[in-house]
């Protein structure tokens, strides 16, 4: 949908960027942002979820939370895709700079209402260049 | 507020979920149930257990659409629909059906 | 189609400054607020960093924030704008949208 159109006719979706920037549990932020995706997705927009910096550490597998008495909410992002965001975008220079691979990350999905419900990965590995057009291509941001 | 369960103080918070999820079992659920005024039968279970079997594998009690299509999904179309929970949790199936099965009240439901 | 980029952390701790230059596309706006006005002090470590950014995109600080940190107008880097509270009010107003780098 074009920019202005999405600005223009009442009721038509906007799209919104949620951007990830804190490693979780250390800051309350990860966990906000959450709870926001999961609150705001009953609005039916276009909601699109950015990890950069130490916010692609929200969705590295293998968390364990046990021994730090607080809740590992890792396994929430897999159901993102029952409340239709379906596109999280992770840049590759970020995984990069903190030794970390896709195969470091969650494997999270969703079922393609559209391709007979056929189940398709959620993440996608962009480049830095390409998460800054991302986010320049935005209607509302909102940050973490 | 607080459940009293064969003579022990099971905590809750002010609208009835319980304080400490860990304590939950089905004769529990069957309590709380009837302070709901629900009879819990089949049907019921059905959507107790689906309910935290998802809570187990996301760690979030799902939003009410998110359990419909979940239901129709696992059940089929007759138990995936807004008419049928509400029938068994008139006072909202997310809400009353999540309080049952000891889970937190779901993310955004006010 | 500009986006407004605010930075309220001091480059010396936080590396958001860096991460925000990295995510500007030509035309948008940078705004140094709170600790953030610390980069754009001329002759610190992050100076050509600012001039580089401020070849295809503005760069804002905030004036009340600058004075209570003691750094003079005349110390910015060159090509650094200052702005007060209605300066603000007026970018984010005339941005498409904002991206706070908490």
């Amino acid at each position: 949908m074009a920019m202005d159109e999405a600005g223009g006719a009442p009721g038509a979706a906007k799209k919104f960027l949620y951007v990830n920037r804190k490693a979780p549990y250390g800051t309350i932020y990860a966990l906000e942002s959450l709870e926001v995706v999961l609150i705001g997705a009953a609005f039916e927009q276009d909601v699109q979820l950015a990890f950069l910096d130490d916010g692609v550490y929200q969705i590295v597998k293998n968390q364990s939370t046990d021994a730090i008495g607080a809740k590992n909410f890792s396994p929430t992002y897999k159901a993102l895709g029952d409340y239709e965001v379906t596109k999280l975008y992770v840049e590759a220079e970020a995984l990069e700079e903190r030794g970390l691979t896709a195969d470091d990350l969650m494997e999270i999905t969703f079922e393609d209402e559209d391709d007979d419900w056929a189940e398709k990965p959620s993440i996608n590995i962009v480049s830095r260049a390409d998460m800054a057009k991302i986010m320049s291509e935005q209607d509302v941001i909102l940050s973490f | 507020m607080a459940y009293d369960f064969n003579g022990a103080t099971i905590e809750a918070d002010e609208e009835g979920y319980l304080v400490d999820l860990s304590v939950w079992n089905p004769d529990l659920a069957v309590l709380i149930a009837e302070d709901e005024k629900i009879v819990m039968n089949d049907e019921h279970w059905e959507v107790v257990n689906f309910l935290r079997e998802y809570y187990d594998e996301y760690q979030i009690a799902p939003a009410i659409r998110v359990l419909v299509k979940a239901m129709k999904k696992k059940f089929g179309g007759d138990k995936g629909s807004n008419k049928y929970l509400y029938e068994l949790f008139p006072y909202g199936p997310a809400k009353q059906a999540c309080k049952i099965a000891g889970l937190p009240k779901p993310t955004g439901c006010v | 189609m500009a986006t407004l980029h605010t930075v309220n952390k001091s480059p010396f701790e936080r590396s958001s400054f860096i991460s925000a230059l990295n995510h500007t596309v030509p035309g948008d706006k940078v705004l140094m607020i709170e600790d953030g006005v610390i980069s754009a002090r001329k002759g610190n470590t992050f100076a050509d960093l600012v001039s580089s950014a401020l070849s295809d995109c503005s760069v804002y600080v905030l004036a009340p924030d600058l004075a209570a940190r003691g750094i003079a107008e005349g110390d910015l880097v060159e090509g650094v704008q200052t702005i007060d509270y209605g300066g603000f009010v007026d970018l984010v107003a005339e941005c498409d949208r904002t991206q706070s780098w908490l």
